[in-house]
Formats: C-alpha cells, structure tokens, sequence
C-alpha cells in the first residue's frame, strides 16, 4: 500500500513525525505532495522504504538517513546526502551547493547540475563506499578534502573543457571521474590526472547504468566516452608545510 | 687606567671535559676571544661580542657564554647600561655608537595586539585548499576609472595606470647597504628575494655590478649622500626610492665607519678608503615639502615616468602630516621605519631614545590617509622591528600595504644580533668587508635560508588571513576590527582605532 | 543566516506586497524573528518627483522638530504623515515610522553636479548621527522601506505591504550576526536610489567602512550590510561604473585568472582591483541591490551562500531558495544557480 502525505503549509517537524510513523508501521512506499522548501526531510532515517518526494524540498534532504530510497521530482536546495550513511537519493532536476557532504555510504544521483563543493568530505572505509553521480555539470571546488568514494560528473550536453577550479582540492583518497578533458589547472593542490583504464572503466560502469536506469537515458554513448581521473598525489598532501618548535 | 676596568660584559667558558681541541674557536672568532698557548686553548672573555660563532662551530657543544657575570648593586635608576655609558664618555668625550635596532626594555605594542579568527557566524577559510590571494600592488593607483563603451558592449579602459611592483607575497627585505654588509650577504639576499617573488632595497650603497643579474627584484636608493648615484644605477632598479629618514635614528644620516670602507666600497661610493662615509641629515636640496616633490618628479623625468619612486620617513611625532605631504608630491609609496628599526650604526642616544614605534605611526598614517580621501591612491610600507608573521598581519590590519623586513632577513642569514657591526669584523660574514670572513657567507646557501624564511612567513600570514576569513590582502589591509588590544591604555588604543579584548 | 527574495517585473507592471510575505516566511528557518524588511519601487506614484524620507522617531515630541526644520532649511516639505501601521501581537512598537514627501532645494548645494542626491544623503547622514531618537531609513524616489524587528509575517502585516503596489520588492528574513535586533538594523537598507539586502557577513567590514568613511558617508547602523548600500552609491553614481563593473569591484575575479585573460581584459580587471581593493568585500554573501532600474544579485567569489535566480514571464527572482520563490510564483519559466561573483541582472525594459 502507498502512504500519501499532503506536505502543504506542513513544518518539517510534523512531516518527518508522518513519515517516521509510516516506517514504523511497516509501510515500504510513501509519497509525499506539494512540497515546497521542507528541510530534513527523511533526516536519520532508517529503514528500507521508498519516499517520493514531489516539488521543492528544502536543504538538507536525508541528512545522516541509512537506507531508504529517496525520489525527488524537482530540484533539491543545499546538501542532499549531507553526512549521509546509506540508501539512496535520485534528483530529477539539479542541486544546490555542498551536494553529499561527507558522504559516508549509499548513493546520490542527480539528473542536471550541482552547484559548488559537490561531494565535498567524502569518506569510505572497506564495503561502504559512496556515490555521487552528475548527470550535467558541477561547479568549483568539486570533490574538495576528499577521503574517499567517488564521484563522477558526466557533463551531458556540454561540449569543451571543463574549466572550473579548485578541484579535489586536498584529496587524500578516493577519486574523481569527469567525462571529457580537464583543463591542468583546475586541479587544486593534492589532486592529480591519473590514468583511465579498462579497470577504472569498469568501476564506475554500474554507476552510469543505474544511472541511466533511473533517469531514462541511453547507456551507450555515456559508457564508451572518455573520462579524466583524479585522485590523491599523495596520502599526506601536507606533510612538507610544517615542522616542529 | 685611572676608573680601572669595567667589569666583563660576557665570560666565556670552555668545558675541558668535553673539548677535543680542535682549534675551530680559535680559527673562526674574529675578535680575539681564544688563542692557543703551547697545546691549551687560553680564553679571554673581555675580547667576546655574543656573536655565538665559536658555540656554533664547536663539534663537542663545549663552549658556554653567560651575560653579565659580575653583578652591579641592582638599582632601578643607575642601571648598568646608565653607569657604563658614563665610564665610556668621561674616558673617551665622545658620541657612543651602536648597532642593530633600539635596545630599551619598551615592550612592543605587538605583542599586546591579538588577531581575530572566525567562528559559527562566518567560515574561516582553509588556505591549503582554498584560493588565499596575497599578491600586493605597490605604487600609485588612480582615485577612479574612466571607460569607454563600444558598440559591441566590449568596454575599454580609458585610465593610463602609473607603473606598479608586484609581489607575490607583502614582504620585503629593507635597505641595507653594500658597505654596513659584504657583497655575498646583498647577494644573498637579492637571491633570495628574486626567488621569493619580492623586493630588496640596495640600501645607500649603491648597486654593485654583482648584483645586476637581480636588478629586476632591486629597489635602489638614493639617500641624503647620494653614494653611487647616477642615470643608470635609476634605470637599473625595478623603483627607486629616496631616503629621507630611518627608525633607528631619525633626523641623522646614514654612518658607515671607516673600518668598513674597503677598495670595493669606496670605488662604489666614490670616497677616500678607509675614511668614514657619513650621509648628511637632510637632502641638501630638500629643505621643505614642495622641494620633496621636486626631487621625487626630477627622479622621475630621469627614468621617464616608468619606475614608482617611493620615499622612506622614519616615524616621528608629526609622520602622518609628513605622509599626507608625501601622497600629494607624486611619490608611489611612503616607506614609515619605525624607532625599532635596525642600523649598522646608530648614536645610541637616538637609536634608543628617538621616534616611535612603528604600530602607532602606521594607523596614524593610514588614518590620516582616509580622512583625506586619498589613502587608496598611495602605498604605505611599514617596517621597523618585525619579528614574525603575526607582526607582519598586525602591521597590514594596522594600515599597511606591505612591510619591509631588515634584521629578520639578516638573522636568517645566521646574524645572532650581538650589535657590534660597526666593527666591521662580522664573523658570519654579513656585516663586515674583511675578505675572509666574506668567504665565510655562501650566497647560494644563504639566499635559500632568506628565500625559506619569507616563503614560511608567507604561509603562516595565509594561514592567520584564512582563520580570520579573509581570502584576498585587500581586504585585510586596514581592518582593524580584527585586531583587539590587550593590556594597551585608552589612548593608545584610540591611536590605533582598536578596541580592547573583550569589545 | 538571513533569507532574501527579490523580483523585478522588467516590464514596469506593479505588483503587490502580499505575495512576496509569504515568500519570505518560507524562510523563516534562514531567521530569528529578529528583524525583517520588504523595499518596493513605484510604490509613490502620486509624489514621484519627491524624496520620500522614512524616519523612525523614538517619540514624536522630541525629536520630529528639529528633524523638520532640518529639513524645512534645505528645501520642502510637500507632504508628510505618520506611515500607517496595524498592531500586531508579536511586534512591539518601538519606534513610530514616519514619511515626509520632500523636495530639496538645489541652489543651496554648489560645486556638485548632483545636488539633489548630495543634500538628501547629507541630511540623512546628518540626522542620523546628530540627532538621537530619530532614524531616516529611506530616502528614494517613489521608493518605500518596510522595516521592523519581528518576523516577516508580522512585520508585513503592521506595515500592510499588501496596500502597496511596486514593480521591484526587495525582502529580508533576518538572523543577526553582530547585534541584538533594532529596527534600524534590519534589512533592506537604503540611500537615494539604492536598496540593498545581504546575506552574510562581511569580513572586509573594517576595510570597506574606512574606506568609504573617508569619501563623506557615515556608518550609523551598526551592520555591516550599510556599507555595501554606500559603496554601490560611490561606484555607480559617482564614479559612473555601471552594474558589472561595480560588481566586479566589490566581488573581482582571482589574480591567477586575470592573469590568463586576453590583454585588454586583464588590463581592466587588474585596474578596476588596483583601484577598487579597499571596496573589495570578503566573507560569505548574497546579495541584491535594487535600484530605479532594477536589480542585480551576486554573492563571493567562492559561493559560501546560496543564489538562485528565476524567470517568469517579464519577472525576474533572485532569492536564497527556489522554494521561496516558487511560494509566489508556481510555475517558472527557467530556474538557475549563478556563478559565483557574477551578477544576475534584472533591468526594467
């Protein structure tokens, strides 16, 4: 059965409360109408459940959630993902700044454009390995202090190269994937052009299929393009900046 | 003999235990500190500087030096320095000289200055990961633009900018003259501000042609002796910039004593070896501000408008009149030395006890700039007892554009500044003439250390920017709400438009 | 944090206020209940050719005297009356705002190529720094600012925005950063022609005030958001810059990208840096300026606030969140996040 939620003139608080309720009683689909700038929405989350978010929600969007599967038909605000633990998010629209903010697990698709400082914090440790897919562009300081997960920026409809700045800036782990060539002085200190190969091809294969699985689009072209890869110059970027008293 | 002898300034002691008589005290200490007798080395303390050559250069850590080994009756008035000044002048009827900057127990207003640092209401800024902007233009910059619009809507400026530096970072190394230091020392440092992206001033030595693979980094001087002054040494340096006054001794000219007045040096200067090459007090054609102008404009006309002419002031009570006075005379820049300011040679009188400390004099400066509406269209310099980074950040957020640094860039080099350059037997090699202990300092070497010392200071000014939230030098300069004052009185904090901690 | 919304209608249509409230209250979380205000064009029309002067007076036994024979020595005073207000339960209030409708006298300013503009920004500085208890907040043509501490809602319905009709509304939900909510310190704030509304705070304030501090203006509301209303008056005005070069004064490209431009754009940007370094302003925005002409939104040079702008018909938006413009406009034409540092311009056609 699917839960329906009115969200209109509905405060963030009352709304997660109904959505709370509903996973409790074991309901496994939710939709939620009218929404229009509701932050937290799913915030802490736990459970295997399916909510489909129609409008504008407001920042924040599954903030710490572990597990469900959120469908947003609109364009996300500030952080989706932020501190997100597991599950997954689908945007169908763009999003805002600070896009999966120290992501630590789960998955984060968006159809159009990200603003700045898109995965910005990233972690990963053994089996929990982050996603953040782009299907448009992304803006400055992508990838910025990165420890680990990827994320990968398929630039549909754009043409050129990428030109933004400050990329992975401070990466110490995890990678970076742009289709198409990446202009050297994007790159912020810390990250590095690494090879793209068969191997790397092969990672992120799953990723631009699901994505296209979610947004309807066609795998082929996007799955045999060329991508850059960026990753860590080193482990300890900054290791020759200080010394001792 | 009749007062005897003043008691022992240093002793100097070696531990037998640990000497493995290798002789290096003896070889490198310039002043006749050690000897050997037979197979023993014999010290005499009363030879000794503190120079802390013969500490660095024993293997074994043998060497102690301790200050003041016999104890005068403590008073607060007649205080050693009082009686031993006196011991000097009954005996000799002379000025006493001294070297290095001011040496009286003032505390610096630095140290009761604290920087800011942002929290919750906005985010300070991480320098190693995000754009952190320390370029400085330093010369004169026009009060507004005019543009002219195309029909293609491409806009097209109009305004003719007059010739700037840039810096890649506000730290430059002042003017010390080749003369008060050896060649291999300016070398060093023109080396060393060459690959730090930033300036050296040739001091009123004039520019030795060693030094003219850097002139691009030199900012060369012309001071009341106009020592090495001619068309081509102006065109050489990337600015020129005139010497009205310095820190250490404001109202006097500059003094080389005659120990240090070599072949090479007197070839430079144009006087007599071995005779003392005294700069006069004022400019002897500058008796009034408009006779400033002259010079500043007949400098210009000299080198076609293309160099930024700045002129150097010593900070004294009325400086912040004198710097409007500046600022309308077509000068760049302002260069304020403050009294802490560094010297080859000083009176100690005025090196001690004339001008003011540069933190009051710079936002006096940019104070008066801003109520004139001009400060905008003027550099201002500071320098004058800069120790550290955090100095340097106090100084920007005080007023300044940039800051020149002197004894730092010197103590780099491995100046312990015991003062006694005026002697002319620097054992590092920097403030003496004496060919072998010229050879002592290598320029490679050393102009590393200069380049390492700028470029940490640099970064830790980022780091200071960056907690503060600030990403671009501009927005620094002058703004002292950052700053807060701590243990400062009421009117000293009125000075400095500061308010106190806790405000 | 502070939430903002603006909307320029470029063909001159005038609008009400009352859908631009609900707008804002969405951001209510962006506030603390401490201080709102809305700023509308047109919305004089029948006293467009005078200087409206909003004035909050402590009391109006005091003070208003000599603020009227201040005013009455520069010029006339064609109409004047208290702004009409409605009590609201959750808004105390403070001060009593009041409008004189004023027309400076030009012969008594010499040596000035602006002397209608010089003698209102030289009585507003005047009062508000010699005269206590009274506050002159607005000072435009046809221009009205609707300002009060207490939340959007409630600010809005005092004043009963929705009796006026502009073709340009500034609004600001505000969250104070430096100072306990005053009226005078809420947002949008105003000299002549220039509305302005931020959020964020400025790092370079202690920069920016000095600076403009020594060109006549006078900082009085213990914000740093003023400043920004003065230096767009000094660089667009005075200076003749017009938007994107004001813009790029306040928010300049970085010195390792005007490196890389052809030469004749890098020459200009480094001239308009060299000149313009004091007015270069640091820390987190977003900002939007209006003017008769219209709006233009920016934010810093490395986006630490958000901007979106959007587009319906002949209206332009430019707020924090698409969510809030969508509370008054449903259905738009075109949604986008704007570069950082680059203005989203709106000009009345």
């Amino acid at each position: 059965m699917v839960v329906h939620i009115d969200a209109a003139d509905l405060h963030y608080t009352p709304l997660n409360k109904q959505i709370r309720a509903a996973v409790r009683d074991g309901e496994t689909e939710i939709v939620i109408d009218h929404v229009l700038g509701q932050r937290f929405i799913a915030d802490g989350l736990v459970g295997e459940v399916t909510i489909t978010v129609n409008g504008v929600p407001g920042g924040d969007l599954g903030m710490l959630m572990r597990g469900p599967t959120l469908v947003v038909h609109g364009n996300a605000d500030h952080a989706p993902g932020n501190t997100m633990d597991g599950g997954t998010i689908v945007v169908h629209g763009s999003a805002g700044d600070a896009v999966a903010h120290s992501m630590r697990g789960g998955k984060v698709f968006v159809r159009d454009d990200i603003g700045y400082r898109g995965g910005i914090h990233m972690k990963e440790y053994e089996e929990k390995r982050p996603c953040l897919v782009v299907g448009g562009n992304a803006r400055s300081y992508l990838g910025e202090y990165m420890a680990g997960g990827i994320v990968l920026v398929l630039r549909q409809g754009e043409t050129g190269t990428f030109v933004e700045r400050g990329i992975a800036s401070g990466i110490h782990g995890g990678e970076v994937y742009i289709r198409g060539e990446v202009d050297e002085d994007c790159l912020a200190i810390g990250a590095k052009v690494l090879p793209f190969d068969e191997e790397h091809r092969a990672r992120i294969r799953p990723l631009i299929e699901e994505f296209c699985r979610h947004f309807g689009v066609e795998a082929a072209p996007l799955l045999g393009a060329d991508y850059t890869r960026i990753g860590p110059a080193s482990a300890r970027p900054f290791a020759g900046k200080y010394t001792w008293e | 003999m009749a007062n005897g002898s003043v008691p022992l300034r240093y002793r100097i002691s070696i531990d037998r235990d640990r000497c493995m008589e290798c002789g290096r005290c003896v070889e490198n200490c310039p002043y006749g500190t050690f000897r050997w007798e037979g197979d023993r080395i014999v010290v005499d303390s009363r030879n000794c500087t503190a120079c802390h050559r013969c500490i660095a250069m024993c293997p074994r850590d043998a060497i102690t030096l301790t200050e003041h080994p016999c104890d005068y009756r403590t008073h607060p008035v007649w205080t050693r320095d009082a009686r031993e000044s006196i011991y000097n002048q009954a005996k000799t009827g002379k000025i006493i000289l001294a070297g290095m900057g001011n040496a009286s127990p003032l505390p610096p207003i630095f140290d009761r200055l604290l920087l800011d640092a942002c929290q919750v209401t906005n985010p300070s800024i991480d320098p190693l990961r995000e754009p952190m902007e320390l370029r400085t233009y330093i010369g004169k910059k026009p009060s507004r633009l005019s543009f002219k619009r195309g029909e293609g809507g491409e806009v097209e400026l109009q305004t003719e900018l007059s010739p700037n530096l840039k810096l890649d970072t506000p730290i430059m190394i002042g003017h010390m003259s080749y003369g008060a230091i050896s060649l291999n020392a300016q070398l060093a440092l023109a080396k060393g501000a060459h690959e730090a992206g930033t300036f050296l001033g040739t001091g009123e030595g004039g520019m030795h042609p060693a030094i003219f693979p850097y002139q691009e980094n030199m900012i060369v001087q012309v001071a009341s002796g106009r020592f090495g002054v001619d068309v081509d040494y102006l065109n050489r340096g990337a600015a020129i910039e005139i010497k009205i006054g310095q820190g250490a001794k404001p109202g006097i000219g500059g003094h080389l004593p005659g120990e240090k007045v070599c072949a090479d040096v007197s070839c430079t200067r144009m006087i007599p070896l071995g005779s003392d090459a005294i700069s006069p007090a004022p400019h002897h054609d500058i008796y009034s501000i408009e006779d400033l102008a002259q010079l500043v404009r007949s400098l210009k006309e000299a080198t076609e408008w293309k160099k930024p002419v700045f002129v150097k002031i010593a900070a004294v009570h009325n400086v912040a009149a004198i710097a409007a006075g500046i600022a309308r005379s077509s000068a760049d820049a302002v260069v304020v030395d403050g009294f802490r300011g560094g010297t080859g040679a000083a009176p100690k009188v005025f090196r001690d006890h004339v001008g003011i400390p540069i933190e009051a004099a710079v936002s006096a400066v940019d104070q008066k700039l801003r109520a004139q509406g001009v400060r905008n269209e003027i550099s201002v310099i500071a320098s004058g007892g800069i120790t550290n980074a955090a100095d340097v950040t106090k100084t920007i957020a005080l007023g300044a554009d940039a800051v020149y640094i002197g004894t730092a860039a010197l103590v780099a080099m491995g100046c312990r500044v015991c003062g006694n350059c005026y002697r002319g037997l620097c054992p590092w090699g920097i403030a003496t003439q004496r060919p072998d202990l010229v050879a002592r300092l290598n320029p490679e070497v050393q102009a590393e250390h200069v380049a390492n010392l700028i470029h940490a200071w640099t970064m830790e000014v980022s780091e200071l920017m960056g907690a503060a939230g600030i990403n671009a030098i501009e927005s620094l300069r002058g703004n002292r709400d950052r700053l807060r004052g701590y243990m400062l009185d009421e009117g000293m904090l009125k000075v400095l438009d500061v308010k106190p901690v806790g405000a | 944090m502070c939430g903002i919304i603006s909307v320029v209608d470029r063909a001159g249509n005038r609008m009400d206020g009352s859908k631009i409230k609900h707008a804002l209250s969405l951001m209510d979380e962006r506030g603390s209940g401490e201080g709102a205000g809305y700023a509308a064009y047109g919305v004089y029309p029948e006293y467009a050719d005078c200087y409206a002067l909003h004035i909050f007076f402590d009391n109006i036994v005091e003070t208003k005297g000599v603020v009227e024979a201040l005013l009455r020595t520069w010029g006339t005073v064609v109409h004047d009356e208290e702004i009409p207000t409605y009590e609201q339960p959750n808004l105390k209030k403070i001060h009593t705002p009041w409008r004189y409708f004023f027309k400076p006298d030009v012969a008594l300013m010499s040596g000035t190529s602006s002397p209608e503009e010089d003698i209102v920004t030289y009585l507003v500085m005047k009062v508000n720094t010699t005269v206590p208890g009274a506050l002159i907040y607005s000072s435009g043509k046809n221009i009205g600012v609707f300002k009060a501490a207490g939340w959007p809602e409630d600010v809005a319905d005092f004043y009963r925005i929705q009796d006026y009709e502009g073709y340009i509304w500034l609004a600001h939900n505000r969250y104070p950063t430096n100072t306990k909510g005053w009226w005078g310190g809420a947002h949008p704030f105003n000299l002549l022609d220039w509305s302005v509304i931020h959020n964020g705070e400025i790092t370079s304030y202690g920069t920016n005030r000095r600076y403009i501090e020594s060109f006549g203006y006078k900082c009085t509301m213990f914000t740093d958001t003023e400043v920004v209303a003065y230096l767009v008056d000094l660089l667009a005005r005075k200076h003749g810059l017009d938007e994107e070069m004001a813009v790029r004064a306040l928010a300049p490209p970085f010195w390792d990208e005007i490196d890389v431009m052809p030469e004749k754009e890098a020459t200009l940007n480094r001239a308009i840096r060299l000149t313009y370094g004091s007015a270069m302003m640091n820390g987190p925005f977003a900002i939007v300026v209006a003017n008769h002409d219209g709006i233009v939104g920016f934010t810093d040079r490395i986006k630490l606030r958000p901007l979106i702008a959007a587009e319906k018909g002949d209206r332009l938006y430019i707020s924090s969140e698409e969510a809030a413009i969508r509370r008054m406009e449903p259905e738009l034409d075109r949604v986008w996040m704007p570069r950082a540092g680059e203005p989203v311009i709106g000009r009345v056609y």
